[in-house]
């Protein structure tokens, strides 16, 4: 048993690097000449996350192995596990890009991803190690009728990961065809399958490694970048800011942000803006609604909790969380420089042209810094940071399909399905590695499926939920004596269905009217700004004629845009849900799903009462305050 | 299996060492969270509501917006380093105190009983 899946990994792994390799080396063109390094600094990661991945495949032996690692986890390794689970690409690259091309308002959205681990550490992170073995479920079941609770909560469960999955394997198949100029399909796959072989093989031990590897290049690379992008300014912060105010590709980005009213603003107000708020969120309500998503929604997302199973004591999970937070906190302070940074060195219109996300702030950094695109150093640093990247999205997706296939191993297969016919140690390591490869497969199908689909909203989608549904439920029936099996299936359901159907009918989704509208105002305009570029095309003045070049360029842009826009929608007029127009303004549901989650979990323990739950309270209670058996149950 | 013992929960809650360790317990943690999260809700108030105080300059280009910006980290570190002080030299040991004396009544573990109860009985 234990011989053939070291081979099969062995083997998977090779042919994941193979098939990279080739398929990259029959594409050409770009800078070819330094393909050789990507694939270099690409291969050696891969290999040394392989050699972890066949060192654990042979620790894996029990269920216990597999989900927690055999709870031999340590806070310290664990706290860079987090942090390596819960640094995902977006939040690596999507924020140093937010920053690089809206400034301050970027930085602003670091700050709740950071503060979110207040709530794990004061409310969250020691009960549930006291309480729980492998799952979000198993809190949940303690106390509650174990079947009920196990089909909500494994359901739930999936439904967070798979919106999480999804958007990573999206984004993931993008990042690694913009960084190595694979196809896209090809991209999704290797992310897939490399992930799939750390999982099935290795189990929470291998995945743990893979995070910390991961959370450990990603911190360094990032050290290195800001030391060499904040050295030259003695290491000053108004001096680095001051210079990011007087840079004119900065000045005139955000002249375009604000439109009419940046005429009146002299070049210096102009770059002082930048590091102002309110260049990039409009609506404070949303943004609040936002900020709640991710202070409460973290503390509910599975494969976070799931770190919490494999270190052995409270203690532990409250270093856990302590180093994490240190780490993650030091890395969002790190982004602040690298946005900056990236916009100063690179330009923030430079960046928005190769992805309009400006996920590429980094890697273009580092290329920059290291020397630029024709040197060895810069490509050096680009293809570092294109392999910490995709590190970045296998790590993050190996713990979500990890999450998920413990919640239909273990919550639905050997819970409620063999309900009262106990499974071997043996028969759950196969249960939970068969439920690997079912959410692995299908998560490269979904990735496959979903290409060119406007996947952002589903992060946002998965906080919602984990923050509606799982925070209300496992708070409750931790700290709430008359929370009961009723009270868990209500919330689970009314704060998904709240926070899904509110997304729904925001204006998140596509209203091809609007869209439409938008795209005939831009034909309608078209034959005045083309003859304002014309007259500027003949003008005598250099930068005159330039200019009128570039917005010739753009006009034609998007007016094939808006021209694809109608093909594209024909004639229909109402969104994916019937709408012709969103029900609600705002894109965030957050600020009422998570009350409504809460009210019914209230609701719902108040109508059902149950005994038994609340003749259990008085030891979860005790055990989630006290420890007490905990180490025992966790010994096997 | 292990033959399952019956850990006298209800005493425990009952004893007035548990008693005080909630109590002190809840008002920290409570008081903390909320802390926690009003201070994290006035940064998007204020960079919607207070620009004008946001804007201020106060240390060359550096202005109120970006010293709150940066001392929201401080303070959400801060708390993390406060709470886990305050946890191992006080709310830990007396969680130990009470383990060990419970313990002692307690002969056989009970957590595969435990383990198997969540997967039905």
């Amino acid at each position: 048993m234990t011989s053939q899946p070291k081979k099969w990994s062995a083997a998977a792994m090779f042919a994941v690097a193979a098939l990279a390799t080739k398929t990259a080396c029959a594409q050409t063109g770009g800078d070819t000449d330094y393909r050789w390094l990507t694939f270099t600094v690409f291969a050696v990661i891969i290999v040394i996350t392989m050699v972890v991945t066949y060192l654990a495949a042979k620790r894996v032996r029990s269920a216990s192995d597999f989900y927690t690692a055999g709870g031999g986890v340590s806070g310290f390794q664990n706290g860079w596990a987090i942090a390596g689970d819960y640094l995902s690409a977006a939040s690596f690259l999507g924020i140093a890009g937010l920053i690089a091309l809206y400034g301050y308002d970027g930085f602003m959205y670091s700050v709740g991803f950071l503060v979110a681990y207040i709530t794990v550490l004061l409310l969250i992170a020691e009960p549930c190690r006291n309480i729980g073995k492998y799952t979000l479920a198993d809190i949940l079941a303690y106390r509650n009728d174990p079947k009920k609770t196990r089909v909500v909560g494994a359901l739930s469960v999936i439904a967070v990961s798979t919106f999480y999955l999804t958007a990573q394997m999206v984004g993931g198949g993008v990042l690694v065809k913009t960084l190595i100029g694979i196809n896209y399909e090809t991209s999704v796959a290797c992310v897939g399958v490399l992930m799939l072989s750390y999982v099935l093989f290795g189990g929470m031990v291998a995945t743990t490694w893979v995070q910390i590897i991961k959370a450990v290049l990603l911190v360094c690379a990032s050290l290195l970048i800001v030391a060499l992008v904040w050295a030259p300014y003695g290491f000053s912060l108004p001096a680095f800011l001051q210079d990011i105010v007087l840079d004119p590709r900065v000045q005139s980005r955000v002249a375009s942000l604000l439109g009419d009213p940046a005429k009146n603003m002299t070049a210096l107000e102009l770059g002082q803006r930048f590091l102002e708020p309110g260049l990039y969120f409009k609506a404070p309500i949303d943004q609040i609604s936002l900020g709640l998503a991710l202070i409460f929604g973290t503390a509910g997302l599975p494969h976070i909790l799931m770190r919490f199973f494999t270190v052995r004591t409270a203690l532990q999970a409250r270093r856990s969380v302590v180093w994490a937070m240190a780490i993650i906190g030091g890395f969002y302070l790190l982004t602040l420089f690298l946005g900056f940074g990236a916009a100063h060195d690179v330009g923030p219109a430079n960046i928005a042209a190769v992805d309009a996300g400006g996920n590429m702030a980094a890697p273009l950094l580092a290329q920059f810094i290291g020397g630029g695109a024709n040197s060895l150093f810069g490509n050096f640093m680009l293809a570092f940071v294109s392999a910490v990247a995709f590190a970045t999205i296998v790590a993050v997706v190996a713990g979500l399909v990890l999450a998920s296939a413990s919640a239909i191993a273990h919550d639905l297969y050997v819970g409620v399905v063999r309900a009262g016919k106990p499974v071997t140690s043996q028969g759950q390591v196969r249960a939970a590695r068969i439920a690997t490869l079912i959410v692995g497969a299908l998560s490269i199908a979904i990735g496959i499926g979903a290409k060119g689909q406007n996947v952002a909203v589903l992060v946002g989608l998965a906080f919602a939920v984990a923050a509606s549904a799982n925070f209300p439920c496992v708070l409750l029936t931790l700290y709430w004596k008359r929370c009961n099996t009723g009270g868990i299936v209500a919330g689970m359901l009314v704060g998904t269905v709240a926070a899904v159907g509110l997304t729904l009918v925001s204006p998140n989704l596509t209203y091809p009217k609007a869209v439409k509208a938008a795209a005939h105002k831009v034909l309608d305009a078209e034959t005045t700004k083309r003859s304002a570029a014309a007259e500027a095309l003949a003008s005598a003045d250099p930068g005159v004629v330039a200019k009128g070049k570039k917005d010739l360029a753009a006009l034609d842009k998007a007016v094939a845009k808006a021209k694809a826009d109608i093909d594209k929608w024909g004639d229909a007029t109402t969104s994916f849900m019937g709408l012709e127009e969103p029900l609600i303004q705002m894109k965030n549901p957050g600020i009422f799903s998570i009350p409504l989650g809460f009210l019914a979990v209230l609701i719902g323990s108040l109508l059902f009462r149950d005994r038994r739950a609340e003749e259990l309270w008085n030891e979860v209670y005790v055990r989630q305050n006290t420890g007490l058996l905990v180490s025992k149950s966790t010994a096997h | 299996m292990t033959i399952p013992v019956t850990v006298d929960w209800a005493a425990i809650i009952e004893d007035p060492r548990f008693k005080r360790l909630h109590s002190r317990k809840t008002r920290f943690l409570w008081g903390m969270m909320a802390v926690s999260v009003v201070y994290f809700l006035l940064l998007p108030i204020g960079a919607a509501y207070f620009q004008d105080v946001f804007k201020i300059k106060v240390w060359g280009v550096v202005n109120v917006g970006l010293l709150f910006a940066l001392s929201e980290f401080v303070v959400t570190l801060g708390i993390a380093i406060l709470y886990s002080r305050k946890a191992s030299s006080d709310f830990d040991v007396v969680a130990a105190e009470i383990c060990a004396d419970f313990a002692k009544l307690v002969a056989t573990p009970t957590g595969e009983r435990r383990a198997d109860r969540g997967v039905g009985v």
